[in-house]
């Protein structure tokens, strides 16, 4: 893995972060690079309440804000950044405006690389809207001064589209990190978990290779 | 939350009758749910703060329930509410839980705007 002077995570929800990038966030700070994560919501409309359901619509901001402290603590990151965006409203707002937002943080931390989401190819709306607005933001800068942009793509067609993965990093080091950090966000991951330990325990061969190699698509821009 | 009382929901919808009152009310198949099963037809519906004032209410069906508002010029609905809860607000905030238990419909009644 390449070493970063500063890391920028730009990311929409609380959890976004924690199955695709945790292991690469935790690495980064282990090698002493100052990582940010910027994260636009709160996930006030996730679907997840809980087994057996203990968040309401209304506590369910509170708890994810908690949960997402804990994430950032279990990863080392100690510049959190809760933007005051709302779920599911990020593709509605006007892009210019959310464009310059992301544009003064990048301004402000002046970052050698951005993780977000691939606009286009990151299957939820508030994914893709994030994505392009921090894509939008760097284009804007002379092409001297653009960082890196390493984009996370999952959508059904995306390797079809726009091939496979080029960044792929061997997290198996820091897997208790990455665990602690997928269990920080407990209101979210509860099921998952539990498949996932399970299917742990069986060392088998695709699960460990998910879980284990964090896959990036550096971000190509055109002029 | 709890799972529904039908009379005690009934009661609390009648104590804020004729008063006014900011509803958000919400359904959702989840943002994923074309991408795990591409012949599923994403659709959902969200308003939160709408302000209005019913004059009649009710709770319908066995479980889960159907819940109307009448208002002077129209109607509010939901359908699939499971559980329900007065919370330290005094807001009364019904849901529907799928056979999964993730969030699917939200009803809810304030006397103060929703955060």
């Amino acid at each position: 893995m390449e070493k970063e002077r500063q890391v920028l995570v730009i990311f929409p929800h609380p959890d976004d972060e924690a199955f695709g990038v945790s292991g690469t966030i935790a690495k980064h700070i282990q090698n002493g690079t100052p990582v940010t994560y910027a994260c636009l919501t709160l996930g006030e409309m996730g679907r997840n309440m809980g087994d057996p359901p203990f968040a309401t619509r209304e506590s369910l901001p509170h708890i994810r804000k908690q949960e997402l402290q804990n994430a950032a603590k279990a990863m080392g990151i100690t510049d959190l950044r809760m933007l005051g965006y709302r779920d599911k409203t990020v593709e509605f707002e006007p892009e210019d405006k959310l464009a310059h937002h992301m544009g003064e943080i990048i301004e402000e931390l002046n970052p050698s690389l951005i993780i977000t989401f691939y606009p286009g190819y990151a299957v939820h709306p508030d994914h893709d809207a994030t994505g392009a607005a921090v894509i939008h933001a760097v284009k804007s800068l002379p092409k001297e001064k653009r960082p890196k942009v390493y984009c996370v793509a999952f959508s059904n067609n995306c390797e079809e589209e726009i091939g496979a993965a080029d960044v792929v990093h061997d997290v198996t080091e820091v897997a208790d990190i990455k665990l602690n950090t997928l269990k920080a966000h407990v209101s979210q991951t509860q099921l998952m978990i539990k498949e996932m330990e399970e299917n742990l325990k069986k060392q088998d061969p695709a699960v460990m290779a998910r879980i284990n190699q964090e896959r990036f698509w550096t971000y190509q821009f055109d002029e | 939350m709890d799972i529904v009382m039908k009379e005690q929901v009934q009661l609390a919808l009648d104590e804020r009758a004729n008063k006014d009152v900011y509803i958000h009310l919400e359904t959702t198949n989840g943002a994923y749910a074309s991408h795990f099963d591409e012949t599923f037809f994403s659709s959902g519906a969200y308003i939160r703060n709408a302000k209005l004032k019913y004059i009649h209410s009710k709770i319908a069906g066995n479980g889960p329930y159907r819940i109307g508002l009448k208002t002077d010029i129209g109607w509010v609905y939901a359908e699939g509410i499971t559980h329900y809860e007065i919370d330290e607000h005094d807001r009364l905030l019904m849901a529907g839980h799928d056979f999964k238990g993730k969030l699917a419909v939200s009803l809810e009644i304030s006397e103060t705007p929703f955060e």
